[in-house]
């Protein structure tokens, strides 16, 4: 187990190194000039030492080098003296946002909360749900509630985020009026009431964000349930006489866990996605929206790492539902 | 013998071919049948509409803005009294096309890595690793990223609206071949074990005949399923490119930008909002129950239960 852990973890590196190169290429080879906005007004020569002190003329793999020792080695030890108090980071060159004239990773970590809470709400809400709409339909197969359970995932699964999020826009904020329409960060949590307004403002944006995890999710459940109800374990557990509940709710379910929580961990990055688009449409200040405003603004480095850190999810979000799945199913680990 | 005899009257039914056994089974399937109407009602309406209806999509006439749905303008006219069912018309006319036309390069790209991963063993591990990688990427901001980088220079290169629709199917078309890639190479690693290949192989046909003459005519229906599964997929990301403002110019309606026009009178005419969103859940719905029928047609398993 320990060993299959180490090499998925020896793969991911790479992976990941590759796809920041990607990035760095995709980034570098643009026939965009970061000097644009500045006016007409300044002299080429003044010019030339703002592009020289920006780093960019340079060659591209020295660039790509500053990057990676930025992110990986100056920015892990940021956070380190933040959190203990040291001194490693005293005077070093760290990622710096053109846009903002600030380190780029401390405005991730100010945006990154609302993004992380948004996400793992919707999620928990869509497993929530999904899981026991995927086991009752997969019991009752072709029953009037499997048939319409069909129905609504699909069309679930056929709306995108962006019609959504203004639909309940329209239904619940304008017409009915229970939830605001867009997300206020500065509000902050103190008491009871203070709560409940927080729970009410992410109402929307979880809900979208939901609807799409659910519908997939729940399609994902059903089959793996289909799969396992005509196995021979299954006849066995009623033959012994189990009750209908135990052999549905432990044998069955523990064994079709094991494909749904793959698809649970390998969907996370669609959520992501998604949650681009959701920040987008309530106004909340989360990561997405930030790397949306970076690329208006044309801010190489903010764009650089905010896309790396998507991809980064991506990457640790494999590795973990690989190793999930060898743990689930030690069947995977000699192969 | 009286088995026996039955047995042939079943086969004897009609349509005893291959598509035709395929039909039977996808008529079976009632929402696949429907989805295909619908989708094909909508491609029609879209390609035609133009042609039929008085309106133009970006005339404008400033008399009559902010039009709820009447007789004359069925879905309203916009703030610059534009009629909107026009726009709609356009703007399916470009979703549809570029959902079209980045489905077929991402299956032509998915099919050509998926069969010279699976038929030939020494690019296998490569050109899988390079499957991984891309599925690896953060494909939306990646996506926004392209949009936003090379939109000037294709621009200038074939006028603003040629330029972004190859910009637009070009990189919808390289970030989605990754799970046909894999599903074809699949097949075409089952197929390669199997009599009718190896006897191919043992009469001396070249590697190129043996892949187009008897494997390629074998993944037809894997394909086949991922392309609707593609066009579904293209029309999405093609809508939220435009949604977010990194697609098509302003003037030149999408149903994404529409969408995303109309989300700034949300709070005014929310009814707006629904017209483009409507179209394009309505058009991805139907191709995925399309696509559902087909699946369950295509698959030998499945038919004729």
């Amino acid at each position: 187990m320990f060993d299959y852990t180490v090499r998925r973890l020896l793969i991911a590196v790479p992976t990941l190194v590759i796809i920041s190169l990607v990035i760095f290429l995709v980034l570098s080879l643009a026939p965009n000039d970061p000097m644009a906005q500045v006016p007409m007004t300044v002299p080429p020569e003044v010019k030339e030492k703002m592009r020289e002190a920006l780093g960019l003329g340079q060659p591209l793999y020295v660039q790509f080098w500053k990057w990676l020792v930025q992110f990986f080695w100056i920015e892990p030890q940021v956070f380190i003296d933040h959190y203990f108090g040291t001194q490693f980071a005293e005077g070093k060159l760290r990622v710096i946002s053109w846009q903002t004239r600030a380190p780029v990773m401390d405005t991730v970590v100010e945006r990154l909360p609302q993004t992380l809470w948004v996400v793992a709400m919707s999620y928990v809400v869509a497993i929530a749900i999904s899981i026991p709409i995927g086991i009752y339909s997969a019991y009752k197969q072709y029953s009037v509630f499997d048939q319409a359970g069909t129905f609504i995932t699909m069309v679930g699964y056929s709306i995108p985020p962006f019609f959504t999020g203004p639909l309940v826009i329209v239904i619940f904020a304008v017409n009915l009026e229970w939830f605001p329409s867009t997300y206020d960060t500065l509000h902050k949590v103190v008491d009871w009431d203070s709560f409940v307004i927080q729970l009410r403002q992410m109402a929307l944006p979880v809900m979208v964000l939901a609807i799409q995890g659910t519908a997939q999710i729940s399609r994902y459940m059903r089959s793996a349930i289909l799969d396992n109800l005509n196995q021979d374990y299954v006849r066995t557990a009623r033959a012994k006489g189990l009750s209908e509940s135990i052999v549905i709710l432990v044998h069955v379910l523990r064994n079709s866990m094991i494909p749904v929580i793959t698809v649970i961990a390998l969907n996370l990055p669609l959520i992501f996605g998604g949650a681009i688009i959701t920040e987008q449409v309530f106004k909340v200040n989360g990561i997405g929206q930030q790397l949306i405003l970076a690329i208006y603004a044309n801010d190489l480095p903010t764009i650089q790492t905010l896309t790396f850190i998507f991809a980064f999810l991506i990457v640790g979000m494999n590795l973990i539902a690989d190793v999930l799945y060898a743990i689930l199913d030690p069947r995977i680990r000699y192969e | 013998m009286n088995k026996i005899e039955s047995s042939e009257e079943v086969l004897l039914y009609p349509g005893s071919s291959y598509w035709g056994d395929v039909w039977l089974q996808f008529k079976k399937h009632k929402g696949a049948l429907i989805g295909a109407i619908l989708f094909f009602s909508i491609v029609i309406a879209v390609m035609m509409g133009p042609f039929l209806w008085p309106f133009e999509a970006n005339a404008i006439d400033i008399r009559s803005r902010n039009q709820g749905p009447s007789f004359l303008h069925p879905f309203g006219t916009d703030q610059l009294g534009r009629d909107t069912f026009a726009r709609m018309i356009a703007g399916g006319r470009t979703s549809i096309t570029v959902g079209l036309a980045a489905m077929f390069l991402a299956l032509f790209l998915g099919t050509l890595v998926g069969i010279f991963a699976g038929y030939f063993k020494k690019l296998d591990g490569l050109l899988m690793r390079f499957t991984d990688l891309f599925l690896s990427l953060p494909l939306l901001p990646l996506l926004l990223l392209m949009m936003f980088l090379f939109r000037e220079p294709l621009s200038v290169a074939y006028g603003p609206e040629k330029g972004m629709f190859i910009l637009i199917v070009v990189s919808i078309g390289i970030t989605s071949w990754m799970p046909t890639a894999r599903i074809v190479r699949g097949d075409v690693l089952a197929l390669k074990q199997r009599e009718f290949v190896i006897a191919a192989r043992s009469i001396g046909t070249s590697d190129q005949k043996i892949i187009v003459r008897h494997i390629f005519p074998n993944i037809l229906s894997p394909i086949l399923v991922s392309a609707t599964l593609g066009i579904a997929n293209a029309i999405i990301t093609e809508s939220a490119l435009s949604f977010l403002g990194l697609g098509f110019p302003p003037d030149f309606p999408t149903w994404g930008r529409l969408l995303n026009d109309a989300v700034d009178y949300l709070q005014l005419h929310p009814e707006r909002v629904m017209w483009p969103g409507l179209a394009i859940s309505l058009t991805v719905l139907s191709i995925n129950f399309l696509g559902d029928g087909l699946r369950d047609a295509l698959d030998p398993r499945i038919r004729g239960r």
